[in-house]
């Protein structure tokens, strides 16, 4: 048992965090946002160049054969610098399935323009009414010979407006909520049929919802079992999921770190607002409440590697519920302890308080995953 | 990182939980898991097993009869003990007064007292809190007087747990009335069978007699029966509280209830099936074994910080084991009680002698969940815990 950083892992994150300290502070995010798309193609190269993009591949893929420790690193400290860009989309989600279900001529077309930082990804699951059951699935995919004709509606496609490709979740058999008859499908966000509405989400990323109308993708679209990946899509999101855990950490960290520096400076009755005891008390939940989600992003990041899949998702849903009650706490009381100037979006820690609570509803809120457990039998 | 426990750690468990199986009496094991109080004889009959088996003091130094575990290993042999479950070594003995003896004490204190510690021939309670003295700990008053080679000892103390069962007691005594108050206080030991010693029992709120008010009229003490150095006691009381980090989180214990939660839920009904199928019974339920789950792997963060980097600078997480391990013990008792549901009204006298064994054992839940309300009080208050992260973690 081991909780300390290897070596390796230790300089990678004096890298990372070394890389957005100078070149992501609040002032220079408000420019990136202001971009293009809505981030910043010069940071996204930077992370390519130090080649984090290429983290989680493997050597044979032109990556760095990195695990879910380093995935964990990277992701604190995007949200400790609460990075726009579309790491969690692209390297996260659409690497993972590439590098658990991507054959190597799926790998050779799409691995190197993501590790090289020239290409993006997104991943189209989210349906109207499927909520975070990810076996609900209407959008279908009807075998044409040996093509597949996609139709179907997606919400909320984070980086869905600027992915140069898209991974979409489609029904090849079944009705609606049946657990088996889920593909997975590579579509070129440029096909025919695919239509795209952009938009600003609450916290300053980009997504889209998207329409498939008769989009034909070919036979190397297809990502493992077209009629069978529900255990992909599973495997995949948790890994999100575990990475969410780890981002959400980061904006905790930073978001005490803010308020406990604002409350020693704040003054009013002649001292600073920090002197008083319901102001400690209130300081020292958020600690607790952070450093509890911690221990649960880290116990996340060791139960992806489970063998048992029940076990990984029991642990990871464990996980999700934890952070999303510390990072609601955390938030709200961020902006509670900051007062007037937590209200404004001149201030840093609204924009915290804002990520943290989008991530709460991504890929099942707390109340979900709760159930999820308890229908699992507990952890006990 | 890793999570696993290595090879050696697992049969290091699966030794440990054998050990448990085979030598703890099963009546004492019965009576932990119903919430019976034991007796002074059950009690002590254990820890003799423990000690014989060289695991009665088993965090102290080597020469004193420790182990030698890694914290690791003291972990494994916590979390086994608690979730056995088998009573825990008597604290104001092997944790508290013990450690106090041998940092501070003398050769002879150590040569006398060490031994006797470790097979319980002495039962120790503590004489800290006052009526006056709660979380301000520093405003006691019992004074020790020096008069020739004796302490003329006069004050009260009170929450005294177990003091009926006590032959020793360690205590704090103001000898400096002109100090400023944390720097005039002594740690005197003596014996609870002194002329002038009274013990009188404080019936809590679930019935049982766990503390009591001890009182010191001119109690006469030898001098040599000063531990360390006089007006140096305060510090060796903050050496005793922040002695235990990893213990207080109780994870054990509450994995043991959690247990006896699920069992006894699917067993008693609601709406014509057992409680356990209720969705918002289970949520509730496994909201807590989720928060004890983050609060196991906090404790072995900071166990594993420990055993890698020393006991020297205490890793800040250890501060959140005292407030979220007693907030979950609290609740654990709390499902109890939902579960029973109305049958958790019925109240039974206890023996005269604090025994409970006579009563029902659904009678002792009720008890257990006003009894648990303790656990945020004592060992520093969790307001107190907070005023800590405040100044030592965030520097507020």
């Amino acid at each position: 048992m081991d909780f300390d950083l290897s070596e390796e892992q230790r300089l990678l994150k004096e890298s990372i965090d070394g890389l957005l300290t100078d070149s992501y502070d609040f002032e220079q995010r408000k420019k990136y946002m202001a971009e293009k798309g809505g981030w910043s193609k010069t940071v996204w190269l930077k992370l390519a160049e130090q080649g984090l993009l290429g983290l989680p591949f493997a050597e044979a893929d032109g990556g760095f054969g990195g695990g879910g420790v380093e995935t964990m690193i990277v992701m604190e400290a995007l949200g400790k610098a609460l990075v726009l860009e579309p790491y969690l989309a692209t390297v996260v989600i659409g690497g993972g399935f590439l590098r658990h279900a991507g054959t190597d001529a799926q790998k050779a077309a799409h691995v190197p323009g993501i590790i090289d930082g020239s290409k993006t990804l997104a991943f189209a699951q989210l349906e109207k009414n499927s909520r975070y059951d990810l076996f609900d699935v209407t959008t279908t995919a009807k075998k044409k010979g040996d093509a597949y004709v996609i139709d179907g509606e997606k919400f909320v496609v984070l980086n869905g407006e600027n992915a140069d490709t898209l991974i979409v979740t489609a029904r090849t058999k079944g009705d609606r909520r049946d657990k088996s008859g889920i593909g997975v499908f590579l579509v070129p966000a440029v096909a025919k049929g695919v239509s795209r509405k952009g938009y600003p989400t609450q916290d300053g990323l980009h997504a889209a919802d998207i329409t498939f109308t008769g989009v034909e993708v070919g036979p190397d679209a297809v990502l493992g079992n077209p009629e069978d990946s529900l255990a992909l899509i599973e495997r995949v999101v948790d890994e999100a999921r575990v990475a969410l855990c780890a981002e959400a950490v980061g904006l905790m960290d930073e978001s005490l770190k803010t308020t406990v520096e604002y409350i020693k400076t704040r003054k009013q009755f002649g001292v600073a607002i920090g002197s008083f005891q319901s102001l400690q008390h209130r300081a020292s939940d958020m600690f607790v409440a952070t450093e509890q989600a911690r221990s649960m992003s880290m116990f996340a990041t060791m139960a992806n590697d489970f063998e048992d899949a029940k076990e990984r998702s029991n642990a990871i849903a464990a996980a999700k519920v934890q952070i999303g009650k510390s990072l609601k706490f955390v938030g709200q009381q961020s902006i509670q302890l900051h007062g007037g100037i937590g209200m404004t979006m001149e201030a840093k820690i609204g924009h915290y308080f804002k990520r943290l609570t989008m991530i709460e509803n991504t890929f099942g809120d707390t109340d979900y995953h709760q159930r999820r457990v308890a229908d699992a039998g507990g952890l006990i | 990182m890793d999570l696993a426990f290595t090879k050696e750690e697992q049969a290091f468990r699966e030794e440990v939980r054998q050990f448990f199986r085979d030598n703890v009496p099963p009546d004492t094991r019965r009576k932990l898991v119903e919430g019976r109080h034991l007796s002074k004889d059950e009690m002590v009959t254990w820890w003799r097993i423990l000690n014989k088996k060289g695991w009665g003091v088993s965090h102290w130094p080597k020469e004193y009869g420790g182990t030698g575990w890694t914290p690791v290993q003291h972990y494994i042999f916590n979390e086994e003990l608690q979730a056995h479950p088998a009573p825990q070594p008597l604290a104001f003995g092997v944790s508290m007064v013990g450690p106090v003896i041998y940092t501070f004490g003398n050769e002879a204190q150590k040569k006398y007292y060490l031994p006797r510690i470790a097979n319980v021939d002495d039962w120790w309670c503590q004489g800290f809190s006052e009526p006056g003295s709660g979380s301000d700990l520093a405003s006691l008053k019992t004074k020790a007087e020096r008069r020739g080679d004796k302490w003329i000892i006069n004050g009260q103390k009170t929450w005294t747990t177990l003091a009926q069962h006590a032959d020793m007691i360690f205590c704090l005594c103001r000898t400096d009335t002109n100090a400023k108050k944390q720097m005039g206080i002594s740690f005197i030991v003596f014996s609870m069978k002194s002329k002038g010693v009274t013990v009188r029992p404080i019936q809590t709120i679930d019935g049982g007699r766990e503390v009591n008010e001890v009182f010191f009229d001119d109690v006469e003490v030898p001098y040599e029966n000063l531990i360390g150095e006089e007006n140096k006691g305060w510090d060796y009381a903050k050496f005793l509280l922040g002695n235990e980090r990893t213990g207080i989180a109780r994870v054990g214990v509450s994995k043991e209830r959690i247990r006896r939660i699920k069992d006894l839920a699917s067993k008693v009904e609601s709406a014509g099936k057992p409680i356990i199928q209720d969705p918002a019974f289970r949520e509730k339920l496994a909201a807590c074994e989720i928060e004890l789950k983050a609060l196991e792997l906090t404790q072995l963060r900071v166990v594993a910080d420990e055993g890698k980097h020393g006991k020297g600078k205490p890793n800040p997480a250890s501060s959140v084991l005292k407030i979220k391990g007693s907030e979950i013990q609290q609740t654990t008792t709390e499902l109890l009680m939902e579960v029973i549901g109305p049958f958790a009204a019925p109240y039974d006298v206890h023996g005269d002698d604090g025994s409970n064994e006579a009563m029902d054992w659904t009678a002792q839940i009720a008890p257990s969940y006003f009894n648990n309300r303790k656990v945020s009080i004592y060992g520093g208050s969790n307001e107190i815990q907070r005023n800590i992260i405040a100044k030592a973690v965030l520097g507020l």
